[in-house]
């Protein structure tokens, strides 16, 4: 059996592991319903056109035609007591005048105005509430999955610990070969879990019929931000596996994975907090553990040159190489140590080695 | 090619403390080795560095005559010291896993896992998350995950603690079933008894050194001491008069005695039949517990 085989041995067992753990399952279910639930609330509580109560004929038809719930009533006064017993948001009245009990119906007035032509110069640019949702958006779901398929990694390899099988397996398989198929596992999971998401997030606004506009603008940077995330993961997960291999307990792996869970924090929340500034974005968008949410971040604001994800893409490929060659040394060195919590510099200085 | 599994002047140090010196014995094809010691004495450290677990500071491992390869351990079954398997998943997923680990296809780990799933008596457990089973159950599916890619050698490290009596029968049939197919089989255990009963060979360690190795009845022929029983329908109190024999027991009409060298066994069953009917007469062999108490002292 080669090495390959055996990885892809690894990774289908946890895999299938993680499908029929209930926890995994319910948090799934939970992010899909959420997910569903904020592409599909917003519209329904918007809750569907304005309703006007309407005394003249002349302006009834203005209003059919700008989509208004148009309700004819016999008088004035009808129409204000409609108003007042909340039956219809608007009136319009002899005059004409409109009348509503504490906001400004501006589509009612929009009906009956004649507005002046308008000219676009920039059509294409952010509307302000998406500039600031996609970002955190992008920042959120890097930082959750990354911590969370994370810790599943950890534990993953420290219930090996713990439980003592790792003897056997370490005499079957070589040990990159397990580490390598809980990182790729890991990934599946994590990028299968975002795509089911994403799938339902993005139903749920054709359903909700609001908000597919935003697609297109997202196009480019979601295109880059695949692979970021991605690599960016696989740097994540071998360290969380070398926190796993640290501990020899479940319940040391908090305190043993601490930098890790700082080397995602840290970056979510500079990112999250700076994004207004031009030279701290720049910086972050090159640091390995921020890149996979800045860079996608600047394209989608549309200030980041066609070189740059190039060049960052692969200073982020680079730190995943080192952190995989140094993390797999350390799995190694603390892999079996199964008597107390392992140093770092233990597992690195005193590698056991294996026959 | 000749399936012999050699360890050969393995030395390995932890730290300050050595734990093996200069250890070397022969596994043979085909044959049961017991591998007896005190704890510490280094079983399990020699057991991990023929398992690749481990790696010796000096001294090498050779199977069919050659270094042993991850290829070849591959092939090997191990049952490590301390148990583990997983335990959110079932006996029979677990098995099926571990066969392919080890390079069984998929139908052959399927196929292997269903028959000894029902060797070892776990088939109706079999979908159960060993996690819910029983420590004795947990123990008789490690076995059956040390067994489960038919390995052409077995190592097995305490196989016997914690089973009841009908699990170590089931697993001596099974051990005796794969060394006559031409496995070698070393398994540790401070169960003497279980040793003598189930072991061709033996190896001595103690204070991580060889005291001795070969076969069972060769090594107990080595240190039997010329002591006899008797058995007759009177006294036996004569016997301390009788020359050359030191009494070490003696119950009335029974009597365990050594004989000085020089001195003829014969003479004292004459000596006996004189007095009236002799009942029993036979060289007493002395237990693996007194060996390995004489070896280790």
């Amino acid at each position: 059996m080669t090495t390959f085989a055996a990885v892809r041995l690894v990774a289908a067992r946890e895999i299938r592991v993680k499908l029929r753990d209930k926890t995994f399952l319910i948090s799934t279910l939970f992010f899909l319903l959420f997910a569903a639930g904020s592409a599909i609330l917003p519209a329904l509580l918007a809750g569907g056109p304005t309703t006007v109560a309407v005394s003249t004929a002349a302006d009834a038809d203005a209003l059919r035609q700008a989509g208004l719930d148009v309700r004819p009533v016999a008088d004035d006064a009808t129409a204000e007591r409609l108003v007042r017993d909340g039956d219809v948001d608007a009136a319009v009245v002899a005059g004409p005048r409109v009348l509503a009990l504490d906001e400004r119906p501006d589509d009612v007035v929009r009906a009956l105005s004649t507005e002046p032509p308008v000219r676009l110069l920039d059509p294409d640019a952010l509307d302000p509430l998406a500039a600031f949702l996609v970002p955190f958006a992008f920042a959120m779901t890097f930082f959750f999955t990354s911590q969370l398929f994370g810790v599943q990694i950890a534990q993953s390899v420290t219930e090996e610990k713990q439980t003592r099988i790792v003897e056997i397996l370490v005499a079957a398989v070589p040990v990159r070969a397990l580490l390598a198929g809980k990182v790729i596992a890991g990934g599946v999971l994590a990028l299968g879990q975002i795509a089911l998401i994403v799938a339902v997030a993005l139903t749920g606004m054709r359903i909700a019929d609001g908000g597919g506009g935003i697609l297109p603008l997202l196009g480019p940077a979601l295109g880059w931000f695949v692979p970021f995330f991605v690599i960016g993961f696989v740097m994540l997960a071998a360290l969380w596996a070398v926190a796993g291999a640290l501990a020899s307990r479940q319940e040391d792996i908090a305190g043993v994975s601490m930098p890790v869970q700082l080397a995602v924090m840290l970056p979510f929340f500079a990112v999250l907090f700076l994004n207004d500034n031009p030279l701290a974005m720049r910086i972050l968008s090159y640091v390995p553990f921020s890149a996979p949410t800045a860079m996608p971040l600047r394209l989608f604001t549309g200030d980041a040159a066609g070189w740059e994800p190039v060049l960052s893409l692969l200073v982020l490929l680079a730190a995943t190489a080192g952190c995989l060659a140094v993390g797999a040394r350390l799995y190694e060195g603390a892999l079996l140590r199964t008597n107390g919590r392992v140093t770092l510099r233990r597992a690195w200085r005193d590698r056991e080695p294996i026959g | 090619m000749i399936n012999l599994l050699r360890v050969e002047g393995v030395s390995r140090s932890f730290g300050d403390r050595r734990a093996l010196t200069d250890v070397s014995f022969d596994v043979p094809a085909g044959r049961m080795t017991g591998f007896v010691g005190a704890n510490g004495a280094g079983k399990t450290t020699t057991m991990r560095i023929i398992l690749g677990v481990l790696a010796p500071d000096s001294g090498t491992v050779t199977w069919r005559g050659a270094p042993l390869t991850r290829q070849a351990r591959r092939r090997f079954g191990y049952l490590p010291e301390e148990r583990g398997l997983y335990p959110k998943m079932s006996v029979r997923d677990q098995l099926v896993y571990l066969g392919r680990l080890h390079g069984l296809t998929a139908e052959q780990a399927r196929a292997n896992t269903t028959d000894l799933v029902d060797r070892v008596g776990l088939t109706e457990r079999a979908g159960d998350l060993v996690e819910t089973l029983s420590l004795g159950n947990q123990q008789r599916a490690q076995i059956a995950a040390a067994l489960v890619h038919d390995p052409d050698v077995l190592v097995l490290d305490e196989p016997f603690s914690g089973l009841d009596p009908a699990a170590v029968d089931t697993l001596v049939t099974v051990l005796r079933e794969r060394a006559a197919a031409g496995v070698p089989v070393l398994f540790s255990s401070h169960q003497l008894d279980v040793v003598e009963r189930l072991c061709d060979d033996l190896v001595v360690i103690a204070g991580g050194a060889v005291r001795a190795a070969g076969p069972r009845d060769e090594l107990r022929a080595a240190y039997t001491q010329p002591r006899y029983e008797l058995v007759v329908d009177g006294d036996l109190g004569w016997l301390r008069d009788q020359p050359g024999t030191t009494l070490v027991d003696l119950d009335g009409a029974r009597a365990v005695f050594d004989l000085a060298p020089g001195h003829d066994d014969q003479r004292v069953l004459h000596a006996a039949l004189d007095r009236g009917p002799v009942r029993a007469f036979r060289p007493v062999a002395p237990s693996l517990a007194e060996i390995f108490r004489e070896l280790t002292q």
